[in-house]
């Protein structure tokens, strides 16, 4: 609860009750009423919703999305509205009782001219709805002069994120949260690093496959601060289910101060526990997967994890990064996320605790 | 007709209805034994065979939906694992669309096509009973491997690269590819069955424009199948090759995973119209008895059956909107999806005038094209907008879609079906249905489909990806998706319901006459259940509605052989009688061959070496079917 009271200002209210989190509800009132006033917020769907526009391309969608079910609810009506004259109309039928091959040639020509201005009808919505719908994609995917560049890498199952500038010292890495100045639009490059996945935020832009072997680029812009859920849309496998990230969109001014944390090398610390903490990291293994910037840990497999306890959620936005989901996210990945690649490394209780500190130090 | 000239043969022209009918019986009948089982040739036989095992495997495919509906019924559940989650859908999917919706179409083409354009059997009867053989086979291997628990898990389009070995090491995708084998062979020879039995046995005088429209239908789709399954051909086998002999087709060392999803799609996507376009054929053969009078607009109708059969060769690319194609090439795929709206709204308008010019009957089969009509024309429309290229990058791979093709599938195909089974259930068996159940189980079955998948349009606008095995509870999905599966389930009863009345009804439903709706196709002018040989006399077609038209009596064509299997073959267009040609006896070979096949197909996923050892036996099989027997039907 600890990372939604932290985000108090943000417009998109979040309420995550993992089942742990449900148990500290009940023991704290304050806690279950904030619960329940975000529960109507949770229920229209709010932070990983097409139909909660938060920036100008999930609007423009939402608005393509709202005429297409207007203009095709009226069309259904009309078809069932035919259908239900057709059946139960009353008018005497001319033809003969027992003689279905009778048949009324005035009745005929009034539906042939019926089927003919219906299909008229028809081609007409039909036109309007390409032309709409092109029109629509045309305006979509605009950069501005001073758009942010970020390259996105997609991995069973989690998301590498690279901030790129054109001054090498500006570009880092970091993984599964992307912060973006509100206002200014995100040019995201996407690729593959295994299998296909599409990135998807649905209240900022619609979706793109990140696909081996091609770079595709999504733009978008997101109008107010915010934290956005997105989520692999395209089947990646054993956790295609477990591969989200965050968006968190902030004024320009805290996402530089973010951003200027970001780019410096993973803290030093004086405190005893956080330095055994780092030897238990750099003598169990994790280094072969992970990077920690300043430190000899510098493998790729995994999540950079320079700042990691910087973020708000561990596991690909799985768990909340708290002290105690980390540990147990360490202790057993294999149960949290089935099949993932993270193994299980023996620690005992000690080193397991300072490794989280440690790694919660990691701001 | 030369052969008539010759008198030294028994023919049926000077034979007394009793005596025709025990000679036909004896020349037509299957023969007896567990030898005579496998050996038949009877289309009507293959045809029930077929439409039973592809209810079987609806409902193993619908078990499989229930067990995920039961698993996503509330958020963080652990009823089953991410493993058997992803192998759940996979199979669901890969069953409904490869085992049930397009094989039972072709099943009850194959049962009822003969009967409607009035010959003796289907043509090539005997690659007939191969192909069941071989479905049976197919179907047996996939819920075989899924019951041993190696089944395949990476959904019934299979992506590459991710289908490929690096990711899916183990036999499951190769399984799923070599299921693809069985049922393309399968439904390749049943196409070339159909298009041989709609082109050259009509009854003489049946020309094109005397078709009844589920052949028309029939027909088209088969024509499809001949174009749509190569290109699936191309791409399973390039992904066994891929895996059993490290070819590179659809890797990333030098392969192309989007290659994958062309020739995938230029398949699936017709693979719907497969079923859809029987379905309209069911949808035209009831709602004409049913509203009592001819069809309006038939040839409207046949020609935006063929219609549909082309353009639904151009729209795959709808499938593919997230893949970041360049957006002109793209739009071209909005238009063109969206003029098949055209074809398929022409099909609704003049059902709807065929129901106002007549004077409807409400009867079970009707109800389920009235139910047809309402749910497929939500699914048409959400259709549209997932065509739009900006709309769909926001629904593309969410429940919406989920909701869409379910919607399409159910409503424009399993809602006809149903209606279909009412409709000729009494031909097939010779009893009728129970009206009161068959209302109960529109009723429910309207009520839990709609209740079951149109909240999924939500979830997905609300962010839902498919294909997840779970979801966290503050994602707020949880009640929806409860609502969700209450209406599965009491879909899933619906079904319950169906099968007690077609149990009921086949042991003690009311006796059938030869025509008890009334209809006006020829399929009603024999008995029900038919007798082997369909037809005592062959019937002689003056009009689209022979039945109505011809008032009791229809002309027959006189002087085919009672002592060998022969039948008219009539001209393409006109169906003027041209030539009499004998039909195929019954045989085990097909069988036989069905066999070595499959060993064949199956050891070819654990070896490429059953590729040399594998076919030698095919070929003997296939000259023993083909052998030369001198007997009668060579002799002159």
């Amino acid at each position: 609860m600890v990372f939604i009271a932290a985000n108090h200002w943000l417009p998109v209210t979040r309420c995550r009750t993992f089942p742990m989190l449900k148990k500290a509800l009940a023991k704290s009132p304050e806690l279950a009423l904030t619960a329940i006033l975000c529960l109507p917020l949770a229920a229209c769907g709010g932070w990983q919703s097409a139909l909660n526009g938060h920036g100008p391309e999930a609007e423009r969608l939402a608005k393509l999305f709202w005429f297409f079910t207007a203009v095709c609810g009226v069309v259904w009506l009309l078809v069932i509205l035919a259908l239900g004259w057709a059946l139960f109309r009353r008018t005497p039928r001319t033809s003969a009782p027992d003689d279905p091959v009778l048949i009324d040639p005035g009745n005929e020509r009034r539906s042939a001219v019926a089927v003919w201005a219906l299909t008229a009808a028809s081609v007409v919505v039909l036109v309007v709805f390409t032309l709409v719908s092109f029109f629509a994609s045309r305006g979509l995917n605009a950069a501005s002069a001073n758009t942010l560049n970020i390259e996105v890498t997609g991995y069973q199952w989690w998301w590498q994120v690279r901030y790129l500038d054109p001054n090498p010292s500006l570009t880092f890495i970091t993984a599964n949260e992307i912060h973006v100045p509100v206002g200014r639009s995100v040019k995201v490059s996407l690729v593959a690093g295994d299998v296909i996945h599409s990135f998807w935020v649905p209240n900022l832009a619609g979706k793109l496959d990140l696909i081996p072997g091609q770079t595709n680029e999504l733009t978008f812009a997101a109008n107010r601060p915010g934290v956005y859920r997105g989520q692999c849309a395209e089947f990646c496998g054993l956790q295609h289910a477990f591969m989200g990230f965050r968006v968190i969109a902030e004024p320009e001014r805290d996402f530089a101060a973010w951003r200027d944390k970001q780019i410096q090398p993973a803290l030093q610390s004086d405190d005893d526990l956080v330095r055994n903490g780092e030897r238990v990291f750099l003598n169990n293994g994790c280094i072969l997967c992970h990077t920690i910037r300043s430190t000899s840990a510098g493998g790729r497999a995994g999540p950079d994890l320079t700042h990691v306890g910087s973020r708000s959620a561990i596991a690909a936005d799985t768990l909340p990064n708290t002290l105690g989901y980390m540990a147990g996210w360490i202790a057993d990945p294999q149960a949290i996320k089935p099949g993932n690649y993270m193994p299980s490394i023996p620690l005992n209780g000690g080193d397991l605790n300072a490794l989280v500190h440690y790694l919660k130090a990691l701001k | 007709m030369t052969a008539m000239d010759h008198a030294d043969y028994p023919r049926d022209t000077n034979l007394d209805d009793t005596e025709l009918s025990r000679r036909l019986t004896r020349l037509w009948a299957s023969p007896k034994g567990l030898i005579g089982f496998l050996s038949t040739t009877d289309h009507k036989v293959v045809g029930r065979r077929y439409i039973v095992t592809a209810f079987v495997f609806l409902v193993l495919a619908g078990l499989n939906a229930v067990v995920m509906r039961l698993q996503l019924a509330q958020p963080d559940n652990d009823l089953v694992g991410p493993k058997l989650y992803n192998e759940l859908f996979t199979v669901h999917g890969t069953t409904m669309m490869f085992l049930f919706a397009v094989p039972v179409m072709e099943a009850v083409a194959v049962y009822l096509v003969p009967l409607m354009v009035g010959t003796r059997n289907i043509a090539f009867p005997r690659l007939n009973a191969f192909s069941y053989w071989l479905y049976v086979a197919g179907g047996a291997m996939l819920w075989i491997a899924f019951l041993v628990g190696a089944a395949p898990d990476k959904g019934w389009f299979s992506y590459a690269p991710l289908s490929e070995t690096q990711y899916s090491p183990g036999k499951g995708v190769d399984i799923w590819a070599q299921m693809i084998t069985f049922t393309e062979v399968s439904a390749l020879a049943v196409s070339v069955e159909i298009i041989c039995t709609v082109f050259k046995q009509r009854a003489p005088g049946m020309s094109l424009d005397r078709i009844p429209i589920f052949v028309w239908a029939m027909l088209a789709t088969s024509f499809m199948v001949l174009f749509a399954l190569p290109a699936i051909m191309l791409a399973s086998t390039g992904l066994i090759l891929d895996r059993l002999v490290n070819t590179h087709f659809f890797d990333t060392l030098g392969g192309d995973a989007l290659l994958w999803q062309h020739l995938f799609w230029f398949f699936g996507h017709p693979e719907v119209y497969l079923v859809f376009l029987p379905a309209t054929g069911m949808v035209s053969a009831i709602i004409a008895p049913f509203a009592r009078r001819p069809i309006f607009g038939y040839l409207a109708i046949v020609l935006s059956i063929i219609g549909n059969a082309i353009l639904s060769f151009g729209l795959w690319v709808h499938h593919m909107f997230a893949t970041g194609l360049p957006e002109l090439g793209a739009s071209f795929f909005t238009a063109s999806s969206m003029v098949i709206g055209i074809t398929s709204g022409i099909q609704i308008f003049c059902w709807i005038a065929t129901l106002w010019g007549g004077r409807p009957v409400f009867k079970t089969p009707l109800l389920f094209v009235l139910g047809f009509i309402v749910i497929f024309v939500i699914g048409g429309l959400s259709g549209l907008m997932i065509a739009s290229v900006p709309l769909d990058t926001q629904v593309h791979d969410t429940y919406f879609i989920v909701a869409h093709f379910h919607y399409v599938l159910i409503g424009g195909g399993v809602f006809p079906l149903l209606g279909a089974i009412y409709y000729w259930f009494p031909k097939i068996t010779g009893r009728m249905m129970s009206e009161p159940i068959g209302r109960w189980h529109f009723w429910l079955a309207f009520i839990g489909m709609n209740l079951a998948f149109f909240p999924m349009h939500l979830l997905g606008l609300w962010g839902m990806p498919r294909r997840v095995y779970t979801y966290p509870a503050d994602m707020g999905w949880g009640t929806t998706n409860l609502i969700v599966t209450i209406g599965a389930a009491i879909f899933a009863l619906s079904f319950l319901v169906f099968f007690w009345n077609v149990l009921v009804s086949f042991r003690s439903g009311r006796l059938a006459s030869a025509n008890p709706w009334g209809a006006g196709t020829l399929e009603w002018a024999t008995s029900s259940p038919p007798p082997p040989y369909n037809f005592l006399r062959q019937p002689f077609v003056t009009s689209r509605e022979p039945l109505w038209t011809e008032r009791g009596v229809l002309p027959v064509a006189e002087g085919l052989r009672v002592d060998r299997r022969e039948l008219i073959l009539s001209s393409v267009v006109d169906g003027d009688p041209i030539q009499i040609e004998t039909s195929p006896e019954p045989s085990i070979w097909p069988f036989l061959a069905a066999i070595a096949t499959t060993v064949f197909f199956i050891g070819s996923i654990f070896t490429p070496w059953a590729v040399v050892w594998g076919t030698p036996p095919i070929a003997v099989t296939l000259i023993g079917w083909f052998w030369p027997k001198g007997s009668k039907e060579e002799v002159d």
